[in-house]
């Protein structure tokens, strides 16, 4: 198990937001967290990575507890978020971006390589790699920020609707540019208002209700079933 | 000519000793969004600091100037610094969470309790530096007089500025220091320890400060424990008019400020010094309110 949330509660002052979550991710997976707006997606990310303390249960990577650990030390052991919104350095440039997406990484030339990497990945970040981050458009935004999480050579990647607010065409580039970051390596955990694009690209899925996990499965009987049909996939 | 070419060099000086402390005010904002209202007394702390190694320890008289005024600018530099990062522990980090006044009044305190603690332990009245400390001589110019210290102010002034915005720009601690006054979350989650950046914050904008209040008294020989308000305010002004939170803004913003002021009490009227200073900072408020280089680039959403 590369993941393990057990029993996660966290609160925003008196107001409980998850009330007990168990999520398990093992290596190598892509997972989906799918949910309405306000079911606490967000906060599970957001916790996983240390932001949001949580007020009870646990989190393990690889054995190890997180949550107590500072957010920083925890994209140390390589957990890495693309947050909601992008959240790049807008007035650094784009290889500035990068460059501290790498900021806990010391290893000049697996920095090189992984800087390769994704320029491959992403060749229009090569090409923009001077200009201010803020001047990119929305997808070469979204790009950037997975870009970015993927400097600090992650073996989990967390991402918070990277489909949000871009042309369809764009989404499917992003989704297409998961797999393959998938395919060497990294495993992922992808929150998505986009259900089916999600469910497509994911092994396995959990579905959230106002900080409940209500069902787990896999992707295909998530796709089949009529009650994640119903709500999530518009009949 | 000449009389403009002199007031021109003498703002420059006082503009750079604006522009070290602007560079606090502008730092602690940019990542805080806090303006420290202490900062000018940490100036203050740095000019009688450096009198106390002065006249105390005999500095001058054991080591021999040139050696004498090196040693005081690192150890002013690095004693004030200390008392940025109590400053920053005691007064803002526990507030850090509160609504965004609290931490005002908390600098507004703090700037009180330092005022005070430097009249208590030296008094009210003014102190003079030792006036032999570096020697009176001038340089001659393109047909003006300068003198040596001033000289030497303005190059300590350049050579920190020039420093700092290297480090700043170019290494990955300053790239750092950068992102967590674009988006504090978002630095954290790049692995970036923010309130690391923050003690580096309020290690560096004191020790340039501390480094201000010291080169204040070498140049005019004159401190008193009041001097922090009016040097703090005026930085204050040159950090919103080069925009504040933009580092070259405040370097910029300071070296105007110094100029204008001197070639306006040159031509003016002397007593008009701080009105004039003030009235750049009203039209500037008025005319660019986000300062000469405070210019944002729009966020996609």
């Amino acid at each position: 198990m590369l993941l393990q949330v057990v029993d996660l509660k966290v609160s925003y002052g008196n107001i409980e937001a998850l009330h007990g979550i168990n999520l398990e991710i093992k290596k190598g997976e892509i997972v989906t967290i799918l949910g309405a707006n306000g079911a606490g997606k967000s906060t599970t990310l957001m916790t996983i990575s240390g932001l949001l303390k949580p007020t009870h249960g646990a989190i393990y990577f690889d054995k190890i507890p997180l949550h107590k650990m500072p957010a920083h030390e925890i994209v140390k052991l390589g957990i890495s978020q693309v947050p909601e919104g992008r959240r790049i350095f807008g007035t650094l440039t784009v290889k500035e971006n990068l460059t501290l997406g790498a900021f806990t990484c010391k290893d000049r030339t697996k920095l090189r390589k992984n800087e390769e990497w994704i320029y491959e990945l992403f060749p229009i970040l090569a090409e923009r790699r001077d200009q201010l981050a803020g001047t990119l458009s929305g997808g070469e935004q979204q790009m950037l920020a997975i870009a970015r999480s993927l400097m600090s050579d992650p073996s989990i990647l967390l991402l918070d609707e990277p489909s949000l607010g871009l042309a369809p065409l764009l989404v499917k580039s992003i989704f297409q540019a998961l797999k393959e970051i998938n395919r060497q390596g990294v495993t992922i955990l992808l929150v998505e208002q986009n259900a089916r694009a999600a469910l497509r690209l994911a092994h396995r899925g959990y579905v959230m209700e106002l900080g409940r996990i209500v069902i787990a499965d896999t992707a295909e009987n998530l796709l089949a079933n009529p009650e994640v049909r119903q709500a999530y996939l518009g009949g | 000519m000449a009389e403009f070419l002199q007031q021109f060099v003498n703002g420059l000086a006082v503009g750079g000793i604006y522009a070290l402390i602007a560079l606090g005010y502008t730092m602690v904002y940019g990542v805080l969004k806090l303006i420290n209202f202490a900062h000018g007394d940490l100036f203050t702390i740095g000019a009688y600091l450096g009198l106390t190694l002065l006249t105390s320890f005999g500095l001058a008289d054991r080591v021999g100037p040139g050696v004498a005024v090196l040693l005081l600018v690192v150890m002013v530099m690095g004693f004030v610094a200390v008392i940025g990062i109590i400053l920053e522990r005691v007064a803002y980090r526990p507030l850090r969470n509160s609504p965004r006044l609290s931490a005002v009044v908390s600098a507004l305190g703090a700037s009180i309790f330092f005022q005070n603690a430097v009249m208590l332990i030296y008094g009210a009245r003014f102190r003079v530096y030792p006036q032999n400390l570096l020697p009176k001589i001038s340089l001659n110019l393109l047909g003006i007089y300068i003198p040596l210290v001033k000289i030497l102010v303005l190059v300590v002034c350049v050579i920190m500025m020039v420093g700092l915005y290297l480090f700043i720009q170019r290494t990955t601690i300053g790239t750092a220091i950068r992102a967590a006054a674009i988006d504090q979350e978002a630095a954290r989650l790049v692995g970036i320890n923010v309130d690391g950046v923050i003690t580096l914050v309020f290690i560096i904008g004191p020790a340039l400060g501390g480094l201000a209040g010291l080169m204040v008294g070498i140049l005019y020989g004159q401190i008193k424990f009041t001097m922090g308000w009016i040097y703090g305010l005026k930085a204050f002004t040159a950090a919103i008019l080069g925009g504040i939170g933009n580092i070259p803004g405040a370097m910029l913003g300071g070296l105007i400020l110094g100029v204008v002021e001197a070639l306006g009490s040159a031509y003016i009227s002397i007593a008009w010094k701080d009105a004039i200073a003030f009235c750049v900072l009203i039209l500037i408020l008025v005319v660019k309110p986000t300062g000469l280089l405070g210019e944002r680039v729009a966020e996609k959403v």
